[in-house]
């Protein structure tokens, strides 16, 4: 049964949209006619804590959460986020990840440190890594919150319908803020989409 | 259940559990809904606010808001209450009573269990109150359930004139499915009927509904063994068959999916014998359930031979991962590879206070106040007691500060004679339950400090409004307290009650300073807002001279996000000592010049970024 069921794990920090990118995906699979779970571990999110956020779409879903080892995808919003999670990719899953580093103030004031390449190291283990600094690309269209459409886009080509149906639920998004905001998040979609091809 | 028909397909919705809840309130025609915010029960009523045909409010605490809602169900309409797992202690005055009573118009209480707290004080398992309360306890294992339940709850409230509990864990009221709503249905308020022997719960009246709570016990005892809430779903591999409930039901589902299910809907009172029956269809029967083993207890007290606790842990959701391999073992079948999986050990990212949060420079404050005892409370500002602050010596409840300050001030050592005690607490904190800490203080004369936190919000869950913020759920103007006014009636003295901008650090230093030297009460009210809410106006960003940097790291002791350290060195001063010393700069993109870190910055450094809207990110490969 969970072998007809696409597994895709987002993770990052909170404040970074990965709820709303799972959120699309969701709405994505729903619209097409799948059973649908989406489920995060998201204690407190708004305060820079480590988001998960794991949608599951199939003809059926029974558990929201995806088991260490089974998601086909992950977007990693945070390359040492993306080493964090690296474990509940399958085997020959893959990994996006936005090369943006972000350091908690725990890091900051010296009580820990951050990882030397951690891409490196996800790549060390056998998972194939996409990576592009969404996160400066975001900051530079102006609006870091962007980093959001840039990895769906990164995604779009890699799922079980077409990249088109996904930027559709995401410009759906924005239709009501104005054609300037749709126009927006399309470029950042479109960029994701070529710069993580 | 209500006979009622799924609408067409086409109306699938992608919801959460709370949000299927508000709905499911609204169709089952409730006219009141009451709750106090609190992870993760929160959006209930938040979606429950967006139906005009209902009334609903945020309490100030949820003892307020469950007899709010017990007095529209004496009213004879139907009543909804929501609030987390530990809201329930606060509110189970009301509950034990309640019970005697019974309910008129359908009376629902959603209890939501942080499962795995990841937003809480303590994990409690929320199905007791049924057993200790002598009512139903309603268990949804999705977003779907959720709705079908909440609607059964009013049938069942009002067939047995009893309080129903619909208990949620984290994994119910956040995880978004499908969810195909009913069709909605009226429900005329039978108006309030005088009925002092039953509503007047003095000893003598009370004494006569004790023996009609335990004939309800009985009916309610054969009604679990027909709900279509409790089924049993065959299973190819009868090695192993599993009783559950609630979120850990689908956990069974994906990790033993060929295995025969005893699924329980309305678990409590739980169909003790239908199980039994069960248990001998199968070699070995499991009692999943999050969080304590209590259908266990019972069933192992009837006699009906289980495993439960014994396999799996006490603690913590019932995940797949958590069930599969000890479960495996039982059956004596080989652990999945996935288990085996190398990780990394990546440094923790704990929850920190915001940008420019004005809390920061409260915190900074009190970590630079020698000789100190601070109790704090339940909020944002419980996470001054984590790094670089170290400010908090004690967290427990919901208003606890003060309290707690008392004891601390009353029991106090000879060795700790000269001590400050400080006590801190929010605005919603303190007018949820902190008040009465408050006027006790000043009633037995302790010497306390106390810190009122004002943001105008319940900022932890969101920056919900309260009677500080001067909105309402609907966020329609209402009255604001003026918190001032306030202390003074419980009894602090008028010059012992400062109001000071948190971002003024060197005067809030000072009222610190000087009220904890005075041997009385006193109260320092900060007052700027949440910067999550609209209230806050952001200010240009800063920016740091990096050739004025001298690396002391004085501005990392404010804890602000948005300052980075660039690069570290270690120095040798003259005396031999070594220093580290960071060089830092500051997001730009993300820092909104609140200008706190400017304060301890000694070779002033930090300036305005002006038109600097890019940064120096860091580029990894």
């Amino acid at each position: 049964m969970s072998n007809d069921v696409t597994n895709i794990l987002v993770v990052g920090i909170g404040g970074q949209g990965v709820m709303t990118a799972a959120d699309i995906l969701g709405t994505t699979a729903l619209s097409l006619g799948y059973d649908v779970k989406k489920t995060e571990v998201a204690g407190m999110a708004q305060r820079g804590g480590v988001v998960t956020s794991h949608v599951r779409f199939g003809p059926k879903v029974y558990s929201p959460a995806i088991k260490p080892g089974t998601a086909d995808l992950m977007l990693a919003f945070e390359p040492a986020e993306a080493l964090r999670w690296a474990p509940h990719l399958k085997q020959d899953g893959l990994l996006m990840v936005n090369t943006y580093a972000q350091e908690p103030p725990v890091v900051s004031i010296g009580l820990f440190d951050y990882p030397d390449s951690p891409l490196e190291k996800v790549r060390a283990m056998g998972i194939e890594t996409h990576d592009y600094n969404a996160g400066q690309s975001a900051i530079e269209l102006g609006d870091r919150r962007l980093i959001n459409s840039i990895m769906l886009g990164a995604i779009s080509d890699h799922l079980p319908f077409p990249a088109e149906t996904l930027e559709q639920s995401l410009l759906d998004r924005f239709r009501h803020k104005g054609e300037k905001l749709v126009a927006l998040n399309q470029q950042a979609f479109d960029l994701g989409r070529k710069a993580f091809a | 259940m209500n006979a009622v028909e799924p609408r067409s397909a086409d109306l699938r919705q992608f919801i959460s559990g709370n949000e299927a809840v508000a709905q499911a309130a609204r169709d089952a025609g409730v006219k009141v809904a009451a709750a106090y915010p609190g992870t993760p029960s929160t959006e209930i009523l938040e979606y429950v606010s967006k139906y005009p045909d209902m009334y609903s409010e945020w309490s100030i605490n949820e003892k307020v808001s469950l007899e709010v809602a017990i007095g529209a169900s004496l009213a004879g309409s139907r009543a909804l209450c929501a609030m987390k797992h530990v809201g329930m202690n606060v509110a189970s005055d009301a509950f034990m009573t309640q019970t005697l009573i019974g309910a008129v118009g359908g009376l629902v209480i959603v209890v939501a269990d942080d499962v795995g707290l990841s937003s809480s004080q303590n994990e409690q398992d929320s199905r007791y109150w049924g057993r200790f309360a002598h009512l139903p306890v309603l268990e949804p294992s999705d977003a779907q359930e959720a709705y079908e339940m909440t609607r059964a709850a009013y049938g069942i409230s009002e067939q047995f004139e009893v309080p129903v509990i619909v208990r949620l864990t984290t994994r119910i009221c956040h995880v978004k499915g499908v969810v195909v709503t009913h069709e909605p249905e009226t429900h005329e308020s039978t108006g309030f009927k005088k009925d002092p022997s039953r509503y007047v719960m003095v000893p003598g009246n009370a004494k006569t509904r004790i023996p009609l709570m335990m004939t309800r016990d009985e009916a309610l005892k054969t009604y679990t063994t027909k709900t279509t809430l409790n089924r049993v779903e065959a299973g190819s591999d009868s090695r192993v068959g599993f009783v559950t409930s609630g979120a850990a039901y689908y956990h069974v589902k994906e990790a033993f999916p060929d295995a025969p299910v005893f699924k329980l809907g309305f678990s409590h009172p739980a169909p003790i014998e239908a199980i039994r029956e069960f248990s001998t269809t199968v070699e070995n029967t499991v009692v999943i359930e999050e969080v304590e083993p209590l259908l266990e207890t019972e069933l192992r007290a009837a006699g009906v031979e289980v495993h439960g606790k014994d396999l799996v842990p006490k603690i913590g959701e019932m995940a797949p991962a958590v069930i599969t391999p000890p479960v495996s073992k039982l059956i004596g079948e080989a652990i999945a590879e996935s288990a085996l999986i190398p990780t990394h050990e990546v440094f923790p990212r704990p929850p920190t206070m915001c940008v420019a949060c004005p809390h920061l420079g409260i915190y900074y404050c009190l970590s630079h106040i020698k000789n100190t005892i601070i109790s704090g409370d339940i909020g944002c500002y419980t996470l001054g007691a984590g790094h670089p602050w170290n400010a908090l010596d004690t967290t427990i409840s919901m208003g606890a500060s003060l309290s707690v300050a008392q004891g601390l001030d009353k029991g106090r050592a000879d060795s700790d004679a000269n001590k400050n005690v400080l006590a801190v607490i929010g605005d919603s904190t303190f007018l949820h339950m902190g008040m009465q800490g408050l006027l006790d203080i000043t009633y037995n004369q302790g010497n306390v400090t106390i810190l009122l936190l004002d943001n105008r919000a319940v900022g932890m869950t969101g920056g919900q409004d309260a009677p500080s913020s001067g909105l309402n759920l609907q966020g329609e103007k209402t009255m604001q307290v003026d918190f001032r006014k306030l202390c003074e009636a419980l009894g602090v003295k008028p010059e012992r009650i400062h109001e000071v901008n948190p971002y003024e650090m060197p005067v809030l230093f000072k009222a610190l300073r000087t009220e904890v030297k005075i041997p009385e009460p006193s109260v320092i009210i900060t007052n700027q807002p949440c910067v999550l809410t609209e209230r806050y106006s952001k200010l240009p960003p800063l920016k740091v001279e990096a050739d004025k940097c001298t690396g002391c790291s004085n501005c990392l002791d404010v804890g602000c996000p948005a300052i980075l350290v660039d690069r570290r060195e270690t120095v040798v001063k003259p005396n031999g000592k070594e220093k580290e010393l960071a060089f830092v700069s500051i997001d730009t993109a993300a820092c909104t010049g609140c200008g706190l870190c400017t304060k301890p910055c000694a070779p002033d450094a930090i300036v305005p970024a002006f038109n600097v809207s890019k940064i120096d990110a860091v580029e990894i490969k």
